[in-house]
């Protein structure tokens, strides 16, 4: 059996098969090249946003305030970056020791997710100078759900960097600040469990208040379970997303992680299928299952959506598909398109506020959310280069 | 390390349940919060379609009392023309059209006029929404107000209004929400609202939610062609015109949608053709929204419960591996 | 030819009239520019006025003020009145009559005798019809039965002012001698009304003219008006249009908005359920503003039966023949911005470098594991 190790910064001291390690290389790729362009992009229609008003770059309106700024970069991105959650809630709360190799790499994603989702929430903020009012007591107001959300989001990027700080210390050379640290992280890595849970499904308990507006398919008081669900499953199918662009792109050997993947593949499995249970389920209690047949093109992206759940259901039933990690990796892609669609679709294309109103995101809006993704990507290959955070049993590339 | 079966399943059992704690969602009926009632004082308007004649009286009073620009989204730019509401228009005289438009107030072959604005609702969702307080609804009137200084530009009560009332400004880097506040400023100084002090036909008109309510039954109760009179600004100014009785159809628009609105709507034609949402249940949105909330974190009680669990696990967690080196 | 015409018309008007051949034309001008008619009516209509016959009018009084006859007299134009009294042949008129009595009737039926089938009955004033009409005598006949009388040989029947075309304020409910108008009260739908209290001068006096010039009455609405003078409402054609349109409205009497000119529609104005050119044509020759409206008073709808004298003056008019315009927004109003072209097209590309990246690492994947798979 793997060593079992609690806290990141421990694994250090753990055996050299696993032990986190820089991964080194060039920084200067055409894969960061490009990125590197994209980013700029965003960082130009930004900045275009913070002079000329969020309609100078974005096609969001009053029928629809919220725009791919939030269901994409905030609803789906933090969603995305829940590797960092649910592997902490195996390894630390479950005890589960064995997953601690993939703890520190989904904890970088995850990190460098909601860092960049906290941004978009800045960047699409109208009155973003009044953003600490989140956090001020003096204008708390606990009765609303985006309250809870933003404080919550607020509080889970700051704890993980603090779960991250290991790193830069180990990187520094610091030992005496980093054993001091790790004496308080249970705590931090408690708070790191807790807050995604509350806000993963508070992003669906948002749309509880609009009522009628999202469409019956959709609106049900489940959302808020509905959206942990899925945030789980969205972590777990991270976790492998990850795993094998990680190998592909710093060609690394994945071999050894393989049978921890095979066995995150079994659980996502798991979570997929309660999923489904409750969507269908809260449906045929509520009554409205009926509407799966007679929406139209909501219908149709119900549809879309259940078979996107259900393929990575299929796939990974088979114990030989998950000792595969191309179907792992098939499997995680569905579970994250699913996911996100749900997302998307419980956002934007469920959602009419009345007659009349359009919404799709303008050419400067996507690049925005391009170049925040270009940003998040560029910081992660950078990040893994300089500091300690894939196992190290793979910083020698295989081939 | 070596962790046995029994401990490992203790663990899993107990990291399970703290976590799911926070997800149960049986809503405990003793936590369950109802509708917000009417306000004891509160104030409203009574915008009667039958009335309006389309003037837009309203719409040009509500820009100068509170001094909203001009909206040019139409054309050469030279006439205020908002479309609906917007970040300059908190009202705006809307028209149903159909077949001929020959009469007015029929749904076949006629022409009806809706006044957008407000709905000041008992429980607001936009209330509920907002996360820094800068939508209230605590003054004694129970108008729904916004205060922009703790505003942080979210748009929730955007989205989250089942009326599509809050208005963001998008052009604009310094932005505000954009909606009616019943011209609380004039209120303050003894005025009523600028768009019932300003209608010539009494279609909007101001009054005590009580007093409202008394005409709007003193209305429904007319002989349709029956000579009438009807007050114009408050219900009780003396300022009325006479008029025959028109034909109203059965329903009181914002008497109980979503525990119901101080700003309420009487009209010749369904409602439904006047664009304005129908079958909203009698059950406000944000008591559905605030009791899931309130039953599961129970004002952060349970969070904190579930925080302490999962502290302990962790911490044991660490101490199993130090007794372990 | 045309300069012994001239010549001509100008020595008859100015020996018959007494005016300047310039201002006669210019009064058929305005006649034509009144009734709306084509260019070349007015010199028609100065032929016609100046012909030698001119038609004998009949003019009968009733439940009446004599509004109407005063306002035609004193009107400010210097020879309207004349024009009028002498292109017409006023055999009978009570008020301007010099013969008084028997001599007076005995007139009338002379007229009526020597111009039967030709000459023009114009009434003014309501006639009774409660109690066999007992309300209102003349020369021992009631004032139905003279009107029965005269209306027999007519050629036309012209009822000036609003109490002869609907009743006007002697009907007022609860009308307690049965006032009704002239058409009502003889039972006939072919009467020219030109209601108005008083009626526009011009009005009368162009129907008199257009049937003295074409030998026939000009076209009428359903209430028998003269479609020249009562097609468009006053509202259509109101000097304070623009204010009712921009929503700036007088709401009491002597406010702001009633000193800066606002629409009076609040303090009562018909001018939108009221048909009659008064805003264009005006009063009294004197310029803008001299008409009800202009004054700053509320139109009460005097050319309205229904309207004036009915209606209380402060209550608010409904709105007719309301097409409303597009300057409303529609109940759904299409905003926002939809899918572009642009737009559509990156969403659509990176969906598919999505897809394509994730397709080419599980392919390439499959490939490794399967050579793995060869190898062990």
């Amino acid at each position: 059996m793997e060593t079992t190790y609690k806290i990141p910064s421990e694994v250090v001291a753990a055996k050299v098969d696993h032990r986190p390690r820089p991964l080194g290389g060039p920084w200067i790729t055409p894969v960061t090249t490009v990125l590197a362009i994209l980013a700029v992009i965003g960082l130009y229609f930004i900045l275009k946003r913070f002079i000329f008003g969020l309609g100078a770059v974005a096609n969001i309106n009053n029928g629809f305030p919220w725009g791919i700024w939030i269901a994409w970069d905030v609803v789906i991105g933090t969603g995305l970056a829940c590797g960092g959650y649910v592997m902490a809630l195996m390894t630390y709360i479950l005890n589960r020791g064995e997953y601690h190799p993939l703890v520190r790499p989904a904890l970088t994603a995850s990190l460098f997710g909601y860092s960049l989702g906290g941004l978009s929430v800045l960047v699409d903020l109208g009155r973003w100078w009044n953003f600490w009012h989140i956090l001020s007591p003096a204008y708390f107001h606990p009765d609303s759900v985006m309250f809870e959300v933003a404080m919550c989001i607020a509080i889970y990027i700051m704890v993980m960097w603090i779960e991250f700080t290991p790193a830069f210390l180990e990187k520094w050379g610091m030992r005496d600040a980093k054993a001091k640290l790790n004496k308080a992280m249970p705590y931090f890595i408690a708070l790191g469990v807790l807050l995604p849970t509350m806000h993963q499904s508070s992003l669906g308990s948002l749309l509880v208040v609009y009522g009628y507006q999202i469409h019956g398919l959709w609106q049900t008081v489940m959302l808020p379970l509905l959206f942990l669900t899925s945030a789980i499953g969205f972590g777990f199918a991270m976790v492998i997303f990850e795993a094998a662009w990680a190998s592909a792109g710093f060609k690394r050997d994945i071999r050894p992680e393989l049978p921890m993947l095979a066995k995150i593949g079994k659980i996502l499995m798991g979570v997929m299928a309660a999923y489904l249970i409750l969507r269908l389920g809260d449906l045929i209690v509520g009554g409205r299952i009926g509407l799966v047949f007679t929406s139209g093109f909501l219908s149709l992206m119900f549809l879309i959506e259940m078979a996107l759940f259900a393929v990575p259901l299929v796939i990974l039933s088979k114990p030989a598909n998950r000792k595969r990690l191309s179907k792992l990796f098939i499997a995680a892609c569905s579970m994250i398109a699913a996911g996100a669609l749900y997302r998307i679709d419980a956002f934007l294309v469920a959602y009419q506020t009345g007659p009349g109103w359009n919404y799709f995101p303008s050419v400067p809006e996507i690049m925005v959310t391009v170049g925040l993704v270009a940003i998040e990507i560029l910081a992660y290959i950078v990040f893994v280069r300089f500091f300690p955070v894939l196992p190290g049993h793979s910083s020698a590339p295989v081939r | 390390m070596t962790i046995n079966r029994r401990d490992f399943l203790c663990r899993a059992a107990a990291g399970t349940a703290a976590v799911s704690a926070t997800a149960v969602l049986a809503p405990a009926p003793a936590e369950a919060r109802g509708n917000l009632p009417i306000p004891e004082q509160a104030v409203g308007l009574l915008y009667d379609s039958t009335l309006c004649i389309g003037c837009k009286a309203c719409m040009s009073a509500c820009k100068e009392a509170n001094q909203l620009g001009l909206e040019d989204n139409v054309g050469e730019k030279l006439w205020d023309t908002p479309l609906e509401l917007s970040g300059k228009t908190y009202t705006v005289i809307k028209i149903y059209q159909h077949g001929t438009m020959a009469e007015k107030d029929k749904a076949e072959n006629g022409f009806a006029h809706l006044k957008r604005q407000c709905l000041h609702c008992a429980d607001p969702s936009c209330v509920s929404a907002c996360p820094v307080n800068a939508m209230t609804k605590d003054g004694p009137l129970g108008i729904v107000e916004y205060d922009k200084d703790a505003c942080i530009g979210c748009r929730y009560c955007v989205a989250a209004c089942p009326f599509g009332v809050p208005q963001f400004q998008y052009d604009t880097p310094t932005p505000e929400i954009a909606k009616c506040q019943l011209c609380k400023h004039l209120l303050a100084e003894g005025r009523i609202p600028a768009c019932a002090q300003s209608c010539p036909t009494g279609a909007t008109l101001f009054g005590s939610y009580p007093a409202l309510s008394a005409e709007i039954d003193r209305r429904k109760a007319m002989a349709p062609g029956a000579a009438a009179t009807f007050p114009r600004r408050t219900v009780d100014s003396g300022d009325v015109h006479e008029k025959a009785a028109p034909q109203y159809v059965e329903h009181v628009y914002g008497q109980s949608e979503v525990g119901g609105t101080q700003v309420r709507y009487l009209s010749g034609v369904p409602f439904d053709k006047l664009g304005l949402p129908t079958g909203l249940p009698e059950r406000s949105y944000s008591s559905v929204s605030e009791t899931l909330q309130h039953t599961l974190y129970g004002y952060l009680a349970a969070p904190a419960v579930v925080l302490g669990g999962l502290v302990v696990a962790a911490l044991r967690g660490a101490r199993d591996h130090h007794d372990e080196e | 030819m045309l300069d012994d015409c001239q010549t001509t018309l100008e020595t008859d008007v100015e020996a018959r009239f007494g005016i300047q051949r310039r201002d006669f034309m210019k009064f058929c001008a305005a006649l034509a520019a009144t009734m709306g008619l084509p260019k070349g009516a007015d010199a028609q209509i100065a032929a016609a006025i100046t012909k030698k016959e001119r038609p004998s009018v009949i003019w009968l009084h009733h439940q009446e003020c004599t509004g109407c006859s005063e306002s035609l007299l004193r009107s400010e134009h210097p020879t309207l009145e004349k024009l009028i009294l002498d292109i017409i042949s006023l055999d009978y008129h009570e008020t301007l009559f010099a013969a008084a009595g028997h001599q007076a009737e005995a007139a009338r039926l002379a007229a009526m005798e020597k111009n039967k089938g030709k000459y023009i009955l114009v009434v003014e004033g309501a006639i009774p019809t409660k109690d066999g009409g007992i309300y209102c005598k003349i020369g021992g006949q009631t004032s139905l039965e003279l009107t029965r009388q005269c209306a027999e040989h007519a050629a036309a029947i012209v009822a000036v002012g609003s109490c002869a075309s609907w009743g006007g304020m002697p009907s007022t409910p609860p009308n307690p001698t049965g006032s009704a108008g002239v058409g009502e009260a003889l039972g006939r739908k072919d009467i020219v009304t030109i209601p108005g209290c008083p009626p526009n001068p011009y009005n009368i006096l162009a129907t008199v003219v257009h049937f003295l010039t074409f030998g026939k009455l000009p076209a009428l609405d359903d209430k028998g008006r003269p479609l020249f003078a009562y097609g468009r409402l006053i509202h259509e054609n109101c000097e304070r249009r623009a204010h009712f349109d921009a929503g700036r409205f007088a709401l009491d009497f002597g406010d702001e908005g009633h000193r800066k000119g606002y629409c009076l529609y609040k303090l009562g104005c018909k001018g939108p359920e009221t048909y009659a050119n008064c805003p264009s044509i005006l009063f009294n020759d004197v310029g803008t503003g001299s008409w009800p409206v202009g004054t700053g008073h509320p139109c009460i709808g005097c050319t309205e039966k229904g309207i004036g004298f009915a209606k209380p003056i402060h209550a608010l008019a409904e709105l007719q023949n309301q097409r409303p315009p597009a300057g409303y927004p529609r109940i759904s109003e299409e905003q926002g911005t939809g899918a572009t072209a642009g737009a559509a097209a990156l969403v659509a590309g990176i969906a598919g470098v999505a897809v394509g990246a994730g397709a080419v690492l599980a392919k390439n994947l499959g490939k490794s594991e399967k050579s793995e798979d060869g190898q062990e």
